[in-house]
């Protein structure tokens, strides 16, 4: 249940070509946990490791697979707080239950290990642990498969949140700036993405005209699009539509960075199939292929990126993306980029030049119909900022996108190709799908 | 409330040890002649390590843009929200930049594109930091 030590699967560097097994993988599952606020600390069929059971079963039903026929698995075993999660991430100091919660693992953490034992897994041979987010699970789930490690790979992203203020303790209440942070922390850049895109966004807004609430439309949309998700949080939680004018009057947080400009914090679990495109035929569901993925993580040159780094690097993950993928702009339908915070989201658009939107025009297309039912459908799935800190929509949507199974959000235009990604600009991943395997 | 205390670790601490000292200086590559913040390994990009050196630099730049911190998550910066927190370029070599909350400027009344010069703030005993006020 391991890895070949030094598997290269990443697709990281510039000039790879065309991906080799582009169009030979599929999606056939796809499977979500219900979406909470936090776990309540008592019910244990909610509980992160409890979610993920279930949303592998739910991903394990969508394709028609029994648990023999599983022999990857791919487990984000990170908890998405991070070091500075304190309360809202871990459990301990307080009493653990009975088995199999009798330990961080199933509670805050799920790992492989966990997961093959609850769900009693008998052929898993491929199991990576370390892999920091979707997007690189994703891309090596796909990878792998293509190589002939595995055949059949559940990949599951668990996101946590208990009771507490998230990311308010840890390194966060340290009166000390260790390591990396020394640099940032005595001026009170606590690290996150919001610090990442708030300053570029503002020099953006400088550079190209336009003001921060020009964002407004954008997240109003995600919104909207998060409330036609049936499994997501705010269609779960009867969370009103939020108005242009709810966003305008929203407190800042990083002024000036809104509350509505951040996702909400969950207790979720989401698990897809991934396999071999022949062996997708026979499964239950119409195959959504994967053309491409890729990753990156560039280095950031000094304290904070500035406008022309951030555009540096979005533009090189988009020509990484649309080499491997043999596609350009104009090929792409469904466009699932990250939002986790929505200054980021203008930044990956004008990249990848969606529906023809260069450097500098992303917030007047923003201004216009972006709307799922609508000749620019940006952001069908409402991301994290419609559904919650699941950073899952993304993909979830583009599937069922190009299954035509999107429900209220399927669009009216070509659903034949997808991108989708949970990415900073610095960190993280892309994938491709398409509708047909070329 | 004071601001976070650095920790210096052997990479770092001539840099904390110039501040502590009331000066700036940066690693300079001799390979590529460019200056690097904060200090790495090696020169980002050259990967050469044996042409890094320290460098002292004047403390002159200007204000690139900023932000103003009205929820941050620092438990210790608590009490002095809203700050500004200032990205600074640095006029020897602008592809450097640093953060400064920019004492003695109001919050949200700050002069972007303004010159600022380097000071120095006690954050501990024995310690300071380096922030950048708006020059007169």
């Amino acid at each position: 249940m391991t890895v070949p030590e030094r598997y290269q699967w990443r697709r990281d560097k510039d000039g790879l070509g065309a991906w080799e097994h582009r169009g030979k993988v599929a999606v056939a599952g796809v499977g979500h946990s219900p979406v909470d606020r936090r776990w309540d600390g008592a019910s244990m069929d909610k509980t992160l490791g409890a979610y993920s059971v279930l949303a592998c079963r739910k991903a394990m039903d969508d394709a028609g697979v029994t648990p023999d026929q599983i022999d990857g698995v791919i487990c984000c075993d990170s908890h998405i707080a991070g070091g500075s999660g304190g309360s809202a991430s871990q459990w301990a100091p307080r009493p653990y239950f009975a088995p199999p919660y009798d330990s961080e693992w199933g509670l805050t953490l799920v790992n492989a290990k966990w997961l093959i034992a609850q769900m009693r897994l008998p052929n898993v041979k491929f199991a990576p642990t370390g892999l920091p987010t979707i997007s690189e699970m994703v891309g090596m789930a796909a990878q792998a498969v293509g190589d002939g490690l595995c055949h059949t790979c559940l990949v599951i992203y668990p996101t946590g949140n208990l009771e507490g203020r998230y990311r308010r303790g840890g390194e966060n209440a340290d009166d000390y700036a260790r390591g990396p942070r020394q640099w940032t922390a005595p001026w009170g850049n606590h690290g996150g993405n919001d610090f990442i895109n708030i300053f570029p966004h503002r020099q953006y807004c400088l550079k190209y005209g336009g003001k921060h609430d020009d964002l407004a439309p954008f997240v109003v949309n995600q919104h909207r699009n998060g409330l036609l998700t049936p499994w997501g949080y705010n269609a779960t939680h009867g969370v009103p539509q939020l108005t242009i004018e709810d966003y305008v009057n929203s407190r800042y947080v990083l002024n000036p960075l809104r509350l509505w400009d951040c996702d909400r914090p969950v207790n979720a679990s989401a698990a897809y199939l991934f396999t071999t495109a022949e062996r997708a035929h026979d499964m239950r569901q119409s195959p959504v292929y994967v053309l491409n993925h890729s990753q990156h993580n560039f280095r950031q040159r000094t304290t904070q990126a500035d406008l022309d780094e951030i555009e540096h690097w979005t533009d090189c993950a988009a020509r990484r993306m649309y080499e491997g993928a043999r596609l350009g702009p104009k090929d792409v339908d469904i466009f699932n980029p990250y939002d986790g915070y929505a200054p980021m989201a203008q930044f990956f658009l004008e990249a990848f030049q969606w529906h023809g939107v260069k450097r500098g025009d992303a917030f007047a297309f923003y201004a216009g119909d972006i709307r799922v039912e609508g000749p620019h459908p940006f952001c069908s799935s409402g991301g994290n900022l419609g559904n919650g800190r699941t950073r899952t929509a993304m993909y979830t949507d583009s599937i069922e996108q190009l299954r035509g199974t999107a429900g209220a959000r399927q669009v009216t235009v070509r659903a034949e190709t997808a991108l989708a990604a949970f990415t900073t600009p610095s960190n993280g991943g892309w994938i491709m799908f398409g509708k047909y395997p070329r | 409330m004071p601001k976070l205390i650095p920790v210096p670790d052997p990479l770092s601490k001539p840099f904390w040890d110039a501040v502590n000292q009331r000066r700036l200086v940066l690693q300079h590559c001799a390979d590529c002649d460019r200056l690097q913040y904060p200090p790495q390994q090696a020169c980002q990009v050259c990967n050469s390590a044996a042409g890094l050196t320290w460098r002292e630099v004047e403390g002159r730049g200007h204000i690139a843009t900023y932000i103003v911190i009205e929820d941050g998550r620092l438990n210790r910066r608590m009490a002095d929200q809203p700050y500004n927190l200032a990205m600074v370029t640095l006029d020897a070599d602008p592809r450097v930049n640093f953060y400064s909350n920019l004492p003695g400027t109001p919050p949200y009344k700050v002069p972007v594109g303004a010159a600022v010069e380097v000071m120095f703030e006690d954050v501990a005993p024995d310690q300071l930091i380096h922030e950048w006020r708006v020059a007169s």
